[in-house]
C-alpha cells in the first residue's frame, strides 16, 4: 500500500474532505475538517482494503497565536499493509471540542482524558471526560502554550504564608 | 463493545459512596507491593470476585514533555530515560529517530548496528525485570534472584558503553554518544554465551511448574480483536496470536537485515504472555549474535554523522581546526534547527510500540514532543480482563501486562 492509492481513494470517498495532504519524510499526513471526522475514521477502519483497525495515537497541539489554535493528531495503523496514515483536525480557541472516537476506536478513550487535562481540548461524547494525569482540583492546562514553565519561588517558614495564597495547588 | 469501558475512579466511587451498590469498593495502591510503582486501583469486589476495576495513574506524573519543549533537541535525549526507567535505550532510540526524520540525518552503519545490539539488550534487561517481579508477585521468590543475575550483566555493559547503569542516554541524534569501548565486544560475547542457558533455567522453574500453570493458564484471556481495539501492543498483543511487531512492520535501523522470528502466543492469557517474554529473550539473544559479529568486522570510530550542524566534532579537531571550534561552541550553546515541519516514529519497545511525535517550529527546542507510552495505553485492557476475576488474578494481571509507571504518567 503507498501513500497514493490511500490518497486517491480518501479522495473517491469523500470529496472536497482533504485540505491538506503532505507526503513529506515519506509519512502520509492528511488535515480533515472536524465535521467529517467520525465518519472518515470510521470509513478509514471499516474499508475492506484499506483496514486501519489500530488507532496508535491520539494528541493535541497548541499552536497558540494560529487559527485553529488546537490541533489533535491522530496515527492510524493497518495490520493489513503496514501502512501508517497521521489524520490531523482543528479545533478553534473558542470552540475547542472534536468528537471523540472511542465508540469506534476503545484505545482513545485514555489518550483523549490525557489531550483534555494537558492541553484542554474538549472531547464531546467522551464517557468520562476527566484529568487523568493532572490532579482533580488542578487549574488550567498545563501543556498550552500560555501556561509558563515553572520557576516557582522557594517557600521557606517566613515567606510561605505570602507564596502559598497566590499558589493555584490543591487545597482542602 | 460494552466491556471494553475503562471506567474512572468517580465512576466506582460516587456510586459507593452514595450507598447505591451492594459490592464492596476498595482502594489498592497507590503504594502497594504489587502494583510496580505507584499505581492506583479502585476495585470493586463482590466478596473476592472483582466486578470493576478503574486504574487511577499520574502519581509520578513529572511534565516531561512540557520540559523537553524548553531544552534543546540534544539536550531532550536525558528526559527520554526518565520514562521507562527499565528501557532507556529503547526511549532513546524511539526520540532521536524522529529527530532524525525531521533533519533527514543519515546515521553510520556501526551506530545503527550498536543501537540494534544495545536495544536488543536492553529488552533482554527489562524482560528479566518482567520476569523476575512477575515471579515474585505470584511468590516464586529464586526467580527473581537468577533474573537479577543476569541483568546486572547487562547493567554493567551498558555502564561500560555510557558510564551510567540505567539512565543511559547513549543514543545521540545522528549516531551515539561516543564510540563503543574496547572490551565492549568480549564483554557481551560472554554475556550471550552463558545466557542461553541461563533462559533453560527460568523456563525449568516455572513453564512446567503447576502452582505457576495454576495461576496462569487461562487467566485475562483476551482475544486479538480486543487487543486491537484497546491499543494494546507488544508481547501482550502478541501473545494473542498476531505477529505484529514493529521490527518486522516497519523496520527501522535496519532490522529488515535481521534474521529473527516474532514469537506469538495462541490463547492470550497470562500463561502465553509469559511463554512469548521468554521466547522473545531467545530472539534477542539470536539478533544481539548477528549484530555484535557485524561490528567485530566494522572499523572503529564511524559512530555518529559526520554532518558537523547536527554531531559536534571530536575533541582533538577542535584544538586544531576553527571550524571546528565553530561547530562545537554552536552546537553548544545554540543547537542544531530541524526544518518547520512534524515527524511521527514509532519503535518496538520492551513493552509495545513506543511512538514519538515532534513538532518543530524551526527553532533549536521542540515546540512539541508527544510520546505515545506503551505502558499507558496497554494498562487500558486492565478493566477489560479482570473483570470476573479474583482479586488475587489482579495481582497476576498488573505484572503480565508489565507497566512502567513513570512511562505510563511521564
Amino acid at each position: 500500500m503507498d501513500n497514493q492509492t490511500v490518497v486517491v481513494l480518501t479522495q473517491a470517498a469523500f470529496p472536497n474532505t482533504l485540505t491538506e495532504i503532505d507526503e513529506r519524510h515519506g509519512d502520509l499526513k492528511l488535515r480533515i475538517p472536524r465535521e467529517s471526522l467520525l465518519v472518515v475514521m470510521q470509513w478509514l477502519r471499516d474499508h475492506a482494503e484499506l483496514q486501519y483497525t489500530f488507532l496508535e495515537s491520539v494528541t493535541g497541539v497548541d499552536y497558540l497565536g494560529r487559527e485553529p489554535r488546537f490541533e489533535v493528531v491522530y496515527h492510524l495503523f493497518s495490520f493489513r499493509h503496514f501502512h501508517r496514515l497521521c489524520i490531523k483536525v482543528g479545533a478553534p480557541e473558542a470552540d475547542p471540542v472534536v468528537p471523540s472516537l472511542t465508540g469506534l476506536f476503545p484505545t482513545a478513550n485514555w489518550q483523549e482524558r490525557e489531550a483534555y487535562d494537558l492541553l484542554g481540548i474538549e472531547f464531546s461524547d467522551h464517557p468520562a471526560l476527566q484529568r487523568i494525569l493532572m490532579p482533580d482540583d488542578w487549574i488550567g492546562h498545563p501543556l498550552r502554550k500560555d501556561v509558563p514553565l515553572g520557576y516557582e519561588e522557594v517557600a521557606f517558614t517566613f515567606n510561605q504564608d505570602r507564596i502559598y495564597a497566590h499558589k493555584p495547588f490543591a487545597k482542602e | 463493545m460494552s466491556t471494553l469501558t475503562i471506567p474512572s475512579p468517580h465512576e466506582l466511587i460516587a456510586p459507593a459512596q452514595r450507598g447505591e451498590r451492594e459490592s464492596m469498593v476498595l482502594n489498592m495502591g497507590p503504594h502497594h507491593p504489587s502494583t510496580h510503582g505507584v499505581l492506583r486501583l479502585v476495585v470493586d469486589l463482590d466478596g473476592e470476585t472483582v466486578v470493576d476495576v478503574a486504574p487511577d495513574v499520574g502519581f509520578l506524573h513529572t511534565g516531561i514533555e512540557k520540559t523537553m519543549e524548553s531544552k534543546t533537541y540534544q539536550k531532550a535525549v536525558v528526559l527520554t530515560d526518565r520514562m521507562d526507567y527499565l528501557a532507556p535505550l529503547s526511549n532513546n532510540l524511539s526520540y532521536v529517530l524522529a529527530v532524525e526524520k525531521l533533519l533527514e540525518c543519515e546515521v553510520p552503519e556501526r551506530a545503527q548496528t550498536a543501537r540494534v545490539l544495545l536495544t536488543e539488550l536492553t529488552r533482554i534487561g527489562s524482560h528479566l525485570v518482567w520476569l523476575g517481579t512477575h515471579a515474585l508477585d505470584l511468590a516464586a521468590m529464586s526467580v527473581f534472584l537468577y533474573a537479577f543475575r543476569e541483568r546486572e550483566q547487562i547493567l554493567d555493559i551498558f555502564e561500560l558503553v555510557s558510564g551510567a547503569r540505567m539512565m543511559t542516554s547513549y543514543f545521540r541524534v545522528g549516531g551515539l554518544a561516543y564510540d563503543l569501548p574496547a572490551d565492549f565486544i568480549p564483554t557481551v560475547q560472554v554475556f550471550l554465551d552463558t545466557f542461553g542457558q541461563r533462559i533453560d533455567e527460568y523456563e525449568d522453574l516455572l513453564t512446567n511448574n503447576p502452582l505457576w500453570l495454576e495461576r496462569t493458564v487461562g487467566v485475562g484471556t483476551i482475544t486479538a480483536a480486543d487487543a486491537i481495539a484497546l491499543g494494546l501492543t507488544g508481547a501482550n498483543l502478541r501473545a494473542t496470536g498476531v505477529p505484529y511487531d514493529m521490527r518486522k512492520m516497519v523496520p527501522y535501523i535496519g532490522y529488515e537485515t535481521y534474521d529473527f522470528d516474532v514469537p506469538v502466543g495462541k490463547n492470550g492469557d497470562i500463561y502465553d504472555r509469559y511463554l512469548v517474554r521468554i521466547a522473545e529473550l531467545r530472539q534477542s539473544r539470536k539478533i544481539a549474535y548477528q549484530a555484535l559479529e557485524r561490528l567485530q568486522q566494522m572499523p572503529s570510530g564511524d559512530y555518529v554523522t559526520r554532518d558537523r550542524k547536527i554531531a559536534p566534532p571530536p575533541k582533538h579537531e577542535i584544538t586544531h581546526s576553527m571550524e571546528s571550534l565553530i561547530h562545537h561552541f554552536k552546537l553548544w550553546t545554540e543547537g542544531f534547527k530541524p526544518p518547520v515541519g512534524d515527524a511521527y516514529s514509532a519503535v518496538e519497545s520492551p513493552r509495545g510500540i513506543h511512538g514519538t511525535y515532534i513538532v518543530s517550529d524551526g527553532s533549536p527546542k521542540p515546540y512539541r514532543v508527544h510520546f505515545r507510552a506503551p505502558s499507558f495505553i496497554n494498562l487500558q485492557a486492565l478493566p477489560h480482563m479482570a473483570r470476573g476475576r479474583y482479586l488475587a488474578d489482579l495481582v497476576a494481571l498488573i505484572a503480565s501486562i508489565d507497566p512502567v509507571l513513570g512511562e505510563v504518567d511521564r
